[in-house]
């Protein structure tokens, strides 16, 4: 689907712009060679010019003039269209002035290109507002325009918004699943980049829930409705994204609160510039000269329009990469972040146990076989992690007896193989060799003799070790949470490299430990608290800023926080950080760059050094450099490691 | 109540600023964002008056910039 770049209505403009520019420029240089003040002869020698000038200068200008009656007639003095225009009447009033007391002839050709080139940078900017804004959005195309809804043998095509829970509906390759659902029939990958900004396809089968915004890319899948489309992940995304503009930061509240004085300010020291030394000095024509091209740079638009852009361009950056912030408050606040504080399962660790290490080493594989055989029927999470580290075949026909509390012990044809805690070796009259790992640890023993230990552990994300060295470089304090015990949160703590860690915290604690962090930060930082959404509503709430993981599923998680990251995926916080600052740094420069060049602009026109030709540029010129920086912030952005 | 409209054909970030203060002012608007970037405003009005308030709006915001229309 590829859109024309330019609207009609900026397509107009163009081509008007296009003809005026082609038209001032030949009128400009017949002027300048044969002067069209020497035309005509005699005292009324300045209307020829004149007459040129003003015709392009209707044709350019026209609608910003209708415009300027239009809002004066209401009320809206300082309105940019009235202003310009007031500049622009001005200057040709005071080269008549001069044509009509009989001076050189000039300055038409002044107001006339003052207009022109304010309608040009008028045009630029749009266009780059417009597709700046239609890149970033674009990012977020992942709403669904129809449903498949399955009716009997044939299939229906509906609004998302019709189908209900329970419906069944097909997603054809190349569709994008329109609502959350569990498949029913089929088999597929998932694209589901746009949403997560993970590249790797998703596989689903029977059984498998799917989430609404993803793409299905292979093949056909029937899917059964379980959330309707108000309530479906796209439509919680869309609605986040969309909203984020409106929370707004302290940098654009100072934009409009400075745009709101600044107008105003300026024309009025126009007007005093005008009567004051005019009438001290008796040179009107100077000064009114000068009040006029005040009047030029009195529109505060390049920050104004500048600053929020950089703010939505960060936020669809993000958003590209899984990360879903929802204001540029937000993203402001963020870049101030100096203090990390995670929840260690399920954040820094998967949640999930897995064989960290089998002593003795060099005999790891006989440990684990042995181990395997024993565990290989039960449920048991610390069980399941030894039989999927176990590579090999694991050998059948033992007779399996679970002794509640110690292990279990597998026999066959005289072999006796025991697998199990300490209690379980010492009831077995086991020699073992205590193993003073942090975590959990499995004994095992065969007929009797000690054959070695597996320690395991809750695993740690591979990513969160390079993310807490990231996270020091950007000059981050790192803490981390666990309600585990001091042994293990010590080891967890020192593999990573966290800055601290509080062990054996009830859930409750969580919130006195944040409340604790934040009376003890910088007043200048921000704090963050990073958990996966589950129960820890309360302290991403009592955070400066909440940051929930792997969120897409999790209503509560996306309610509760500031900052969620879609993808389970630690590496996005340095991200966010980063295009934070960058973010920021470009919002600064922006703020910097625009008001110190309008207020140069403004000092040396007051001199007389700087005439309107400058002031223009001091107005739209700035306006699209601002843009175009604002755009910087939308780049691309490398995910390390 | 609060509400979301699009708006059309805001060309201007400075006439969104002042729409956005000429509207805050309305009686019975508790609150109004306008985002020019996302072309959005939202507001938040009591409920019984919603429809008049949303009326005022309209006017307010054509006397900033007529140009602009509100999608209700």
């Amino acid at each position: 689907m590829k859109k024309s770049v330019l609207t009609r209505r900026q397509k107009r403009n163009l081509i008007r712009i296009l003809v005026s520019l082609v038209a001032f420029l030949a009128v400009f240089i017949v002027d300048k060679v044969i002067s069209l003040g020497s035309v005509v002869e005699g005292s009324a020698n300045w209307v020829f010019p004149f007459a040129l000038y003003l015709a392009i200068y209707l044709v350019i200008g026209y609608d910003v003039l209708w415009r300027a009656i239009r809002n004066i007639s209401h009320g809206q003095v300082f309105d940019e269209n009235f202003l310009m225009c007031l500049a622009t009447i001005g200057a040709f009033a005071l080269a008549i002035y001069r044509g009509v007391s009989g001076m050189e002839i000039e300055g038409f050709d002044e107001a006339c290109a003052v207009l022109l080139f304010y309608q040009v940078g008028e045009f630029f900017q749009d266009y780059a507002a417009g597709k700046s804004r239609k890149s970033i959005s674009a990012l977020m195309d992942i709403r669904p325009d129809y449903a498949n809804l399955i009716a009997g043998e044939s299939t229906e095509r509906v609004d998302p918004s019709q189908v209900k829970v329970g419906d069944y509906i097909r997603v054809n390759p190349g569709e994008k699943v329109p609502l959350d659902g569990v498949v029913v029939r089929g088999a597929s990958s998932l694209d589901t980049k746009a949403l997560t900004g993970e590249s790797l396809p998703r596989e689903v089968q029977e059984g498998d829930e799917v989430i609404s915004g993803s793409v299905n890319t292979t093949s056909q899948l029937d899917v059964r409705v379980e959330k309707e489309f108000y309530d479906s992940t796209v439509s919680k995304i869309l609605e986040l994204v969309e909203n984020a503009s409106e929370q707004k930061s302290k940098a654009e509240n100072f934009i409009t609160k400075f745009a709101k004085y600044y107008t105003p300010t300026v024309v009025i020291v126009a007007v005093l510039l005008a009567i004051i030394p005019g009438a001290v000095t008796k040179d009107w024509s100077t000064w009114i000269y000068r009040a006029l091209s005040f009047l030029v740079v009195s529109c505060p638009c390049a920050l104004v329009i500048s600053i929020p852009l950089s703010f939505f361009a960060g936020i669809g950056a993000a958003s590209r990469y899984g990360i879903l912030i929802k204001g540029s408050n937000y993203l402001e606040k963020f870049n101030k972040a100096g203090v990390f504080v995670f929840d260690k399962t399920g954040t820094l660790t998967k949640g999930n146990f897995a064989v960290a290490s089998v002593m003795p080493e060099e005999r790891a594989e006989e440990v684990l076989r042995l181990a395997a055989i024993a565990e290989r029927d039960s449920n048991h999470p610390i069980a399941r992690s030894i039989v999927d580290d176990y590579k090999g075949e694991i050998e059948g026909g033992y007779t399996l007896t679970n002794i509640s509390g110690q292990g279990v012990i597998a026999q066959k044809e005289g072999i006796e193989i025991a697998c199990g805690n300490e209690k379980l070796m010492r009831a077995q009259g086991v020699d073992y060799v205590k193993n003073e790992g942090a975590g959990t640890v499995a004994y095992v023993s065969e007929n009797g003799k000690f054959e070695g230990s597996i320690l395991i552990r809750d695993e740690v994300k591979p990513e969160a070790k390079q993310v807490m060295g990231q996270l020091a470089e950007l000059g981050c304090k790192t803490v981390m949470l666990t309600g585990d015990n001091e042994v293990v949160a010590r080891q967890v703590a020192s593999d990573l490299g966290v800055s601290e860690y509080k062990a054996s915290l009830l859930p409750q604690n969580k919130v006195e430990e944040v409340e604790k962090l934040l009376a003890a930060k910088d007043k200048k930082q921000a704090l963050c608290f990073v958990g996966d959404g589950i129960n820890d509503a309360p302290v991403l709430m009592r955070s400066d800023i909440g940051i929930a993981m792997g969120g897409v599923g999790s209503d509560a998680a996306i309610e509760a926080s500031d900052i969620v990251l879609m993808h389970d995926d630690l590496k996005g916080l340095p991200l966010a950080k980063r295009i934070a600052r960058k973010t920021m740094a470009v919002v600064m420069e922006n703020i910097i760059f625009s008001i110190a060049v309008k207020v140069i602009i403004l000092i040396l026109s007051a001199l007389g050094i700087a005439n309107m030709w400058v002031a223009v540029f001091g107005d739209v010129g700035v306006a699209v450099i601002a843009i175009l920086n604002a755009m910087r912030v939308n780049g691309k952005y490398e995910k390390k490691g | 109540m609060k509400k979301v409209f699009k708006l059309e054909d805001l060309d201007c970030a400075n006439c969104a600023a002042k729409m956005e203060r000429s509207v805050a002012k309305i009686d019975g608007v508790n609150s109004v964002s306008i985002s020019f970037m996302a072309q959005r405003m939202s507001i938040e009005a009591e409920d019984e008056k919603f429809e008049e308030i949303m009326d005022e709006v309209v006017k307010k915001c054509r006397k900033v910039e007529p140009d602009c229309r509100i999608i209700r």
